[in-house]
């Protein structure tokens, strides 16, 4: 059963730069200075990213989140991904989560197609052996023929999106996390993805999609939350 | 305490779990590296050969040591000494490297630094084809003491693996931690007996720049079994007992800081 909650999350990053000790030197000095240099620096910046959030997700839930740049729809994304432990608060994910956010992520431009299956398909948790048995697939689906013997860097842009979306779209995730609607390649592909990604988005057991679209919402989404600076601004079921 | 070396532990089996990926990225930064040249990764084991057979010139004749000794010495010190300092130089860059994946995507951070020592150990691999070579030339037999070496490289290798993870986690933070460490490393160049061969030391010496040198007894439990010259148990006690308190020491602080890594870099 996939489930995901938070519970007053809070991100804070701290602000590291030359003048508030990113620099060993510089902590150290101040430590020997004893205060005085220090009494102006020590106090670190700090943005917060996220303010007490907290949100319960169960099996069918389509959440969109909305808000402007930097309202933290990325931040939390990435805290329902795993990737940031929050500064404050619990989260709890039961699920395997996969993210359709950075569909290249892991691509090597100067490796051939077919060794890039398989670095992307490693990163996503493809088994190897399975993965072999779905190049052929992946091939006749991105429609790239015999290219995906040649390096990456040969590929156009479109034919590389059309690569790495076949690869990602190859396993029906658990938990789907996305930042906008994908739309890849060109108008014969967009119709075949499109029904590829409306079934995965279907079958999924949540859905946590960031977006500036509220056609989007309103299509996809029973759930919608609004982010302001960091905070929960309004939620609507 | 006990929570913070579980949550260190956790992280380091969940990436040895996955020790395929670390496998695959770290295959693929050799390949990256060296596609499209005709040698490829073989243009290191030349580079490496060249070099030991100039310093084996200059520092054989500077130090009259015999050819038939210095060189083997030399070329397993060398080809040691490059794994060791290249593993901990880019495992300073370990997690500032892989930015784009850590952000991205939620995997067991150690997996970076894996993919770091892998990718050394590759290239380990290809210079090690000189040793048998330079071990003919002089007709010097490789015994079957060599053998020993295995459970050497090993030992190295867990010793390699938690200083990159402190320094990785040290390097994310500060950053200028790196310049030190390639500065402290060049100078433990000079301090180690790769150059030059421990007899030529006066005993007083002998305490500061071999016994006290971690680096000495990393490199002489390989080397020793692979010249054939009986190893020293002082070398094999020093580094089991570094392993084991520096695995000691990083656990703990790797579950403390582990959860920062994507917030600092």
């Amino acid at each position: 059963m996939a489930h995901i909650s938070l519970q007053n999350v809070f991100v804070d990053f701290p602000i590291y730069d030359a003048t508030t000790g990113r620099s060993l030197k510089k902590q150290l000095m101040q430590a020997a200075t004893g205060g005085l240099m220090g009494s102006n620096e020590r106090g670190c910046i700090v943005v917060r990213a996220l303010k007490d959030i907290s949100l319960d997700l169960k099996e069918g839930n389509r959440l969109g989140l909305v808000g402007h740049n930097g309202a933290g729809k990325s931040t939390l994304l990435r805290v329902i991904a795993g990737i940031y432990e929050p500064t404050q608060g619990i989260v709890n994910i039961e699920g395997k989560v996969t993210s359709l956010i950075d569909l290249s992520l892991g691509m090597d431009a100067s490796a051939t197609g077919i060794e890039n299956i398989f670095l992307r398909g490693a990163l996503l948790g493809f088994n190897r052996r399975w993965l072999t048995t779905k190049i052929k697939d992946i091939v006749d689906f991105a429609g790239i023929g015999n290219f995906i013997k040649m390096p990456l860097r040969t590929y156009s842009t479109g034919m590389q999106m059309r690569l790495a979306f076949s690869i990602a779209t190859l396993q029906q995730p658990e938990i789907l996390l996305m930042d906008e609607w994908l739309t890849v390649g060109d108008a014969d592909f967009q119709e075949k993805a499109q029904i590829r990604l409306n079934e995965i988005v279907r079958n999924t057991s949540i859905l946590v999609i960031a977006t500036h679209s509220p056609n989007l919402v309103q299509k996809t989404c029973n759930k919608t939350i609004k982010l302001v600076r960091g905070e929960l601004a309004e939620q609507l079921d | 305490m006990f929570r913070l070396y579980k949550s260190g532990w956790r992280d380091i089996y969940a990436s040895i779990k996955k020790y395929e990926l670390a496998g695959i990225f770290g295959w693929q930064d050799i390949r990256q590296r060296y596609r499209r040249s005709a040698l490829g990764p073989f243009w290191l084991t030349i580079s490496m050969g060249i070099l030991i057979g100039a310093l084996g010139l200059i520092f054989g004749t500077i130090f009259a040591a015999p050819t038939k000794e210095f060189l083997p010495f030399l070329t397993i010190g060398l080809t040691l000494w490059t794994l060791i300092t290249t593993s901990l130089n880019e495992g300073c860059m370990g997690f500032t490297a892989s930015e784009a994946m850590i952000k991205q995507i939620a995997l067991p951070l150690f997996i970076h630094i894996l993919r770091v020592l892998w990718r050394n150990l590759i290239i380990f691999g290809h210079n090690l084809v000189i040793y048998p070579i330079v071990m003919l030339a002089f007709l010097k037999p490789i015994k079957l003491t060599a053998l020993l070496a295995i459970p050497g490289v090993i030992l190295l290798i867990i010793n390699l693996s938690w200083i990159t993870l402190i320094l990785g986690v040290l390097c994310a933070r500060f950053r200028d931690v790196p310049q030190i460490v390639s500065n402290l490393l060049q100078v433990f160049f000079y301090l180690t007996p790769i150059i030059w061969m421990p007899q030529l030391l006066p005993k007083r010496a002998s305490f500061f720049f071999l016994d006290a040198n971690p680096f000495f007894h990393l490199i002489e439990i390989v080397r020793a079994p692979l010249l054939g010259v009986p190893s020293d148990a002082l070398n094999w006690q020093f580094s089991v007992l570094f392993a084991l308190t520096g695995w000691c020491v990083t656990l703990p602080f790797y579950g403390r800081f582990r959860s920062r890594i994507a917030y600092w870099i």
